[in-house]
């Protein structure tokens, strides 16, 4: 086979960070190549520079055994190459067919109408559904990733890179996507995957290239490699990909929510009377689709959602013979009752941290009100930054860097550390290891197990049922708003959550959020 | 009758000042820098229009009209786009914060005008360019010296009115029909995205807001020679016109076809409290009157309510306005 790509000793750094060290791999003419690796290994960084986001701090990059400086996206499409990126490079005001036209050569004629001729051209030999007519931000996510592959074939791409394509795709949509590449393969193009979904890696790919913390590993052979060899590879020692359940021990009711009805800014009934129980020394795993009230559900025992009236939350403290009702509290005021809740949100950046901000500030944002006089206390949140670092691993350069250089994976180890850190009594987790790769997630795993033995009560929101099944002492499951289930994880199968999860009709328009 | 008529003739006139101080900001903006400066570049225009027209006139043996014109423009649109030019560094090369830029660049504007003015008022309160000002406020030839009133409606003005219009519709024409008026819209809205299609950020941004500074400081140029009938004086108006223009640009969803009615709209909304009340027959006491003037920003907020309630996103501003571009941030 003929070489496509060939990077030469290739470095770029971030200030203090190495994004790549001394990186070089091949990739070949009608291969499909995964780059595998852990967050913060360079994956992306690595292949922004193929298409011209980055430039390299020093080495070579050779096309079709040519050496070539690929100073900005331009060149990298003049090269034939095309990537489309995790966070999709989309107008959202503007039409399928303008965003394919944008920045096409000035050379052309503006033509709409035969920008949309030759994208429906692409479309039927591909097989995709797309209106090109329709504006971006009325799409859902697999619309706006196809008009993406769409966008980079119109530029006549003979090397196409995907950043984790399948991040936000249903399992059906996965598999399309991979029948359209299997497709390019076919038309003799070079077809990079980013990826950290190692079940994926194995289906698609004929090889495999490794990267671990800026470094390139090495290359094998899909045929040659099991989830157990790449993980090694990726991470550099031996991981256990077993999940530990241990037995709950004495079940105190911690938290017991009755007929909780939360009604949205837009008058659509999000929540409809859930009613359940939550145990100190267990996780209650809340499975469903996205965006069926997993997120309204937490937010209202945290005090950041109104219910309606005749909810209620009641919360047991430990060695206290009465509740404690926490709706209608706001969180300081939560915090202020002495309730150690702690809520780990889906939006890491938005919610749960500032990402100008450092560890040591980002960890006073619990602790703010304590300190002599109007003084703040810095001592004590900068000694909790660094025990977060210390004990969860946290690659950063230091715990005063903002928590928004880091990498997905370390910011969520250091909301976690954070939470934890509060000693909670119920701890809420709104999809963990959601973008995080697998010896993250472990470590996230381990760290709840540790908490359920600690006697925490644990709430975990996911959305991989096979982990859901295998870390969960019960399962919740939400469909539309409402309960459809409450199955026990040890006995449960995947199929009878699986039903239970469409088992209502699905309210329409914000279902693919 | 006449009395309408008046208003009307002024408050075209008042329009036309800030339509090009909108339509050069609304080409700046769709590039996702958001100038402040309108102000300070409209009185950089103005004064380097009047500047040079006042001395043509004075030292050339015999002063033609169109000569003056041509460089009066092309001086204020020199001094605007320096004006911009400034700016763009500041923002984009430099990526300082583009509000606090902005608003520099209004008392640099006024400051340089000012300071400068003084050599040219030479003690006096104000000084005029009376040829500058024929040339620039000259009718239409067929405008004979007593037209019918809905004539003079609609002829009874300077080029620059006319061409503000044209240029409107340019504008429009640009910005929706053609690929340059596409990339600039990708890279006001999502300069990453642009970037990534191969749009040269950088230099869009650059063009955009120094086409754009230039067309802003004609508003300036229009005010000094035509509107305030040549006259240069030591005021603050022009400040007070360039935040309107600003205004305007809100007002008008960042459309520049809205910007010709939303303009004389203003102008309308401006002069009311000189002729609303003649034309009622009410006496209103002179107080009001700074209150009445209030009224075009008052619409501009009852504007900017309606826009975000309905949440068209079509008439919101453009998604990355006021933010810097980085390629490598992370």
């Amino acid at each position: 086979m003929e070489c496509a790509i060939q990077f030469k000793n290739i470095t770029k750094t971030f200030g203090q960070v190495v994004a790549n060290k001394d990186v070089s791999m091949e990739v070949y003419h009608g291969e499909i190549l995964s780059v595998l690796g852990e967050n913060g290994s360079g994956k992306t960084t690595l292949m922004n520079m193929l298409a011209g986001i980055y430039y390299q701090d020093s080495g070579q990059i050779f096309v079709n055994g040519k050496a070539v400086e690929i100073r900005s996206p331009k060149d990298a499409f003049a090269l034939g190459i095309g990537m489309v990126h995790q966070h999709f490079k989309l107008v959202d005001v503007f039409t399928a067919a303008e965003n394919i036209a944008l920045g096409l050569d000035k050379s052309e004629h503006f033509d709409l109408k035969k920008v949309k001729e030759q994208a429906r051209a692409i479309c039927d030999q591909y097989h995709f559904e797309l209106d090109l007519d329709q504006k971006v931000y009325t799409m859902s996510v697999s619309q706006k990733q196809t008009l993406e592959i769409v966008k980079v074939l119109y530029r006549k791409v003979d090397i196409l890179i995907l950043d984790e394509p399948t991040a936000v795709l249903t399992p059906q949509e996965t598999e399309k996507l991979f029948e359209v590449i299997r497709n390019m393969q076919k038309n003799g193009k070079a077809i990079i995957i980013i990826t950290h979904k190692l079940q994926e890696v194995l289906s698609v790919s004929d090889r495999v290239a490794i990267l671990r913390k800026g470094e390139y590993v090495g290359a094998v052979a899909t045929k040659e490699a099991s989830v157990q060899s790449l993980t090694e590879m990726m991470v550099g020692k031996k991981v256990d990909l077993n999940i530990e359940r241990p037995e709950p021990k004495n079940r105190i009711k911690r938290l017991d929510v009755k007929n909780l009805t939360v009604i949205n800014s837009d008058g659509i009934k999000v929540l409809d009377s859930v009613s359940f129980d939550a145990f100190e020394g267990e996780i209650l795993g809340i499975a469903g689709v996205s965006g069926n009230g997993q997120k309204e559900l937490l937010e209202a025992i945290a005090g950041l959602q109104a219910a309606e009236k005749g909810s209620s939350v009641q919360f047991f403290a430990p060695f206290k013979m009465y509740s404690v009702e926490l709706l209608g509290k706001t969180p300081k005021e939560i915090r202020e009752a002495g309730i150690h809740l702690s809520f780990v949100p889906e939006d890491r950046l938005g919610m749960g941290l500032v990402g100008s901000m450092d560890m040591t500030g980002n960890m006073m944002l619990k602790s703010y009100e304590k300190g002599k006089f109007f003084l703040l206390d810095r001592k004590s949140p900068k000694q909790l930054a660094e025990q977060v670092k210390d004990t969860l691993e946290v690659v950063t350069p230091g715990i005063s860097t903002p928590v928004s250089r880091l990498s997905g994976g370390n910011v969520q180890k250091v909301l976690v550390g954070r939470e934890i850190a509060e000693s909670p009594i119920v701890l809420m987790t709104a999809y963990a290891v959601r973008g995080l790769d697998i010896n993250t997630s472990y470590t996230i795993y381990h760290l709840l197990n540790e908490q359920k033995k600690k006697g925490v009560a644990v709430i975990y929101v996911g959305e991989d049922l096979d982990v859901l099944l295998e870390l969960c002492d019960r399962i919740l499951v939400l469909c539309g708003g409402r309960v459809t289930g409450l199955v026990d994880g040890r006995t449960t199968t995947k199929e009878e959550v699986g039903r239970l999860m469409t088992a209502a009709p699905m309210r329409g328009g914000d279902s693919d959020e | 009758m006449s009395v309408f008529v008046s208003w009307i003739l002024r408050a075209v006139a008042f329009g036309t000042i800030i339509m090009y101080g909108a339509m050069g900001e609304t080409i700046t903006e769709k590039s996702g820098n958001l100038n402040l400066g309108v102000p300070g570049i409209m009185y950089l225009g103005g004064f380097a229009g009047f500047a040079s027209a006042y001395y043509y006139e004075k030292n050339a043996a015999s002063p033609s009209g169109v000569v003056c014109v041509i460089i009066a423009l092309v001086c204020c649109i020199l001094a605007s786009m320096a004006g911009g030019l400034i700016f763009s560094f500041i923002t984009i090369t430099l990526r300082a914060n583009q509000n606090v830029t902005g608003l520099a660049l209004t008392t640099f504007g006024m400051g340089v005008a000012n300071f400068f003015g003084v050599f040219i008022l030479n003690g006096a309160s104000y000084t005029a360019a009376p040829l500058a000002n024929k040339a620039f406020s000259a009718r239409l030839p067929f405008m004979t010296k007593n037209p019918a009133p809905v004539l003079e409606m609609f002829f009874g003005y300077g080029f620059l009115v006319y061409a503000a219009i044209v240029l409107s519709v340019v504008l429009h024409r640009v910005l929706n029909k053609t690929k340059v008026g596409l990339n600039l819209r990708a890279v006001g809205e999502n300069p990453a995205t642009a970037d990534a299609a191969g749009i040269n950020v950088t230099k869009y941004k650059y063009l955009a807001t120094c086409i754009g500074a230039g067309i802003s400081g004609i508003g300036g140029l229009y005010y000094v020679l035509d509107y305030n009938q040549g006259i240069w004086a030591t005021t603050d108006q022009i400040e007070a016109l360039g935040w309107l223009a600003l205004a305007l640009v809100i007002f008008t969803t960042w459309r520049p076809l809205n910007g010709i009615w939303g303009a004389y709209l203003f102008g309308v909304l401006y002069w009311l409290y000189q002729f609303l009340p003649t034309i009622l027959g009410l006496h209103v006491p002179g107080y009001m009157t700074d209150l009445i003037q209030m009224i075009p920003y008052v619409v501009t907020i009852i504007v900017l309510i309606a826009v975000s309630l309905r949440k068209k996103r079509e008439s919101q501003p453009p998604a990355s306005l006021g933010v810097a571009y980085f390629r490598e941030e992370r």
